[in-house]
């Protein structure tokens, strides 16, 4: 296989060994070069055999437990009382002096005030209005691609309907969009929070300023404004979070979980079904032969992509998981990328089956109270999206390597090099 | 076997055969009752088995514990005879129960 000529430079050593030459209590998952190298697998396939509950004593982010097979991570995700998302969900601790609030990390009953006044935007009843605008944007955007060039998915399609998307939701604006796909790029993308290398600290709080700035600015516009079904609007006006713009840190933290938990995932949802299809070619012809079975489809992808790898949880108190004495203030990793892959929970996991049984079944949205409130949205615009393109191509041609992207929390693309074929 | 029903959105029934022991989302499930999607198999995490029971027999079926109280606390559609089917067992006494099935999980 060949490899993309700048990975192979900055691979870790350990991403460069044979994962059974890795002693086991030195197995470090939190390393970044795993998920851009893709050579996570055997990994984590030997910490689901070996140490579901394992302990790193020592890694980059500090000490922390992974948890590695499906039920042990539904149990965590489920638990919340023992296993809390305060103060943060990512591996990487937060700055103290730069400490984000928002849903997504708080318990109840923060967690439920916030949420629920904005979760309406993305309820499934609303979502039936919002099909045919997102439709005729896909239509748009797929219309406008070079047949026979190759091109980059990723920038053409995933990030600009995902974009698009994001922007009805707040009611930004269109010709900005690209703030947020900037912004959701580099609001964590840093070696302490996921190990990114893409921004410093010092230039991700720049351009959160610039993000907090904009998104302050829309806030005044509208808070004399009738209420709106966007989601400024919906926060002015819920008696909990009416003030939430006098608390920076609040309001930036809650914007940047709509925006990436809305936009980043998504994206990589969208690239990574190309590149299920292009790996398995069989799954494809699957597919031209029997489009009732996007749907189905739809959750396979979500499952065998699992846009976010993982999310942490803080012990609240001495517990006990897996016959592992946990400590009060341990930090407990969920690898829902490991979970995905565990064969007690699914059946043949490694494999992409677009017709798979009990293809829901699958942890990418999470458990418990904080599952991703955006599911079904994001369902509905990859439905779409294989929808359209069923209409108009009968191939998305992956032409070269993909990359990804270098973090252990997103697992993402930034290029897919593809030449779209008509029917 | 206990017998329930499900009124779906539209106003389908389907009635099944449930088994003791088992769920009233089992009963679904397995009995291809569509609308009830099931995700996290039964563990009370996902609440996407809602259903709304109907309100005769909400004295016999109960009120929602803690854990799936919490899960429906999210669903803006949650009403008073909402509960989580995976969290029902199926027993002799709910024989002629009848659930609606919601139009949309979440």
């Amino acid at each position: 296989m060949s490899e993309h000529a700048v990975s192979v430079v900055k691979l870790s050593a350990q991403a460069q060994t044979d994962p059974q030459d890795v002693p086991l209590d030195q197995i470090d998952v939190s390393d970044p070069t795993l998920f851009e190298s893709d050579r996570l697998w055997g990994f984590f396939e030997r910490l689901r055999n070996e140490a579901p509950v394992h302990y790193l004593k020592d890694s980059f982010f500090g000490p922390f437990w992974s948890v590695t097979r499906f039920a042990d991570i539904q149990f965590v995700d489920k638990h919340h009382e023992t296993f809390s998302s305060e103060p943060t969900v990512l591996l990487g601790d937060q700055p103290e002096d730069f400490t984000l609030i928002n849903f997504i990390q708080s318990d109840p009953p923060l967690h439920d005030e916030q949420r629920r006044a904005v979760q309406d935007v993305v309820a499934p009843r609303n979502l039936t209005e919002l099909e045919p605008i997102i439709r005729e944007r896909v239509q748009n955007i797929l219309d406008g691609l070079p047949v026979g060039d190759t091109f980059n998915w990723v920038d053409e399609v995933s990030i600009e309907l995902t974009t698009q998307m994001l922007a009805i939701l707040f009611d930004f604006p269109f010709e900005d969009r690209r703030l947020l796909t900037h912004w959701s790029d580099v609001a964590i993308a840093t070696p302490e929070l996921t190990g990114s290398d893409a921004v410093t600290e010092e230039e991700r709080r720049v351009e959160m300023g610039v993000c907090l700035d904009y998104f302050t600015r829309l806030w005044r516009e509208r808070e004399h404004q009738p209420p709106k079904f966007d989601l400024i609007s919906m926060l002015i006006h819920d008696e909990n979070t009416k003030d939430m713009v006098d608390n920076p840190m609040e309001y930036l933290g809650n914007l940047l979980l709509l925006i990436i938990g809305g936009n980043d995932t998504t994206r990589n949802s969208i690239s990574g079904g190309v590149v299920a299809l292009n790996q398995n070619p069989d799954q494809y012809q699957k597919l031209r032969e029997n489009l009732s079975l996007i749907p189905n489809m739809v959750s396979e992808i979500i499952r065998w992509q699992t846009p976010l790898a993982h999310m942490r949880r803080t012990a609240k108190v001495d517990t006990e998981l897996g016959g592992k004495q946990i400590k009060e203030g341990d930090k407990v990793v969920m690898w829902y990328v490991s979970g995905n892959r565990d064969p007690e929970a699914i059946d043949r996991p490694d494999e992409f089956i677009i017709d798979r049984p009990n293809a829901r079944h699958h942890l990418s949205f999470g458990f418990g109270i904080h599952r991703c409130m955006g599911n079904r949205l994001a369902e509905m615009q990859l439905r779409v999206v294989w929808e359209e393109i069923s209409k108009r191509f009968h191939t998305v041609e992956l032409v070269g390597e993909p990359v990804r992207v270098r973090s252990n929390f997103v697992r993402g693309y930034s290029d897919l090099p593809v030449r779209v074929h008509r029917i | 076997m206990p017998k329930i029903t499900f009124i779906s959105y539209d106003g389908v029934e389907h009635v099944v055969d449930a088994e003791n022991g088992a769920s009233v989302m089992n009963a679904a499930i397995d009995n291809l009752v569509t609308g009830i999607d099931a995700d996290c198999g039964g563990e009370c995490s996902c609440a996407t088995c809602h259903v709304y029971v109907n309100k005769k027999w909400m004295e016999i079926v109960g009120t929602p514990q803690d854990r799936e109280e919490e899960m429906l606390d999210l669903n803006p559609e949650r009403e008073s005879n909402s509960r989580l089917s995976c969290q029902i067992p199926v027993r002799d006494e709910l024989d002629g129960l009848v659930v609606r099935v919601p139009e949309f999980q979440m």
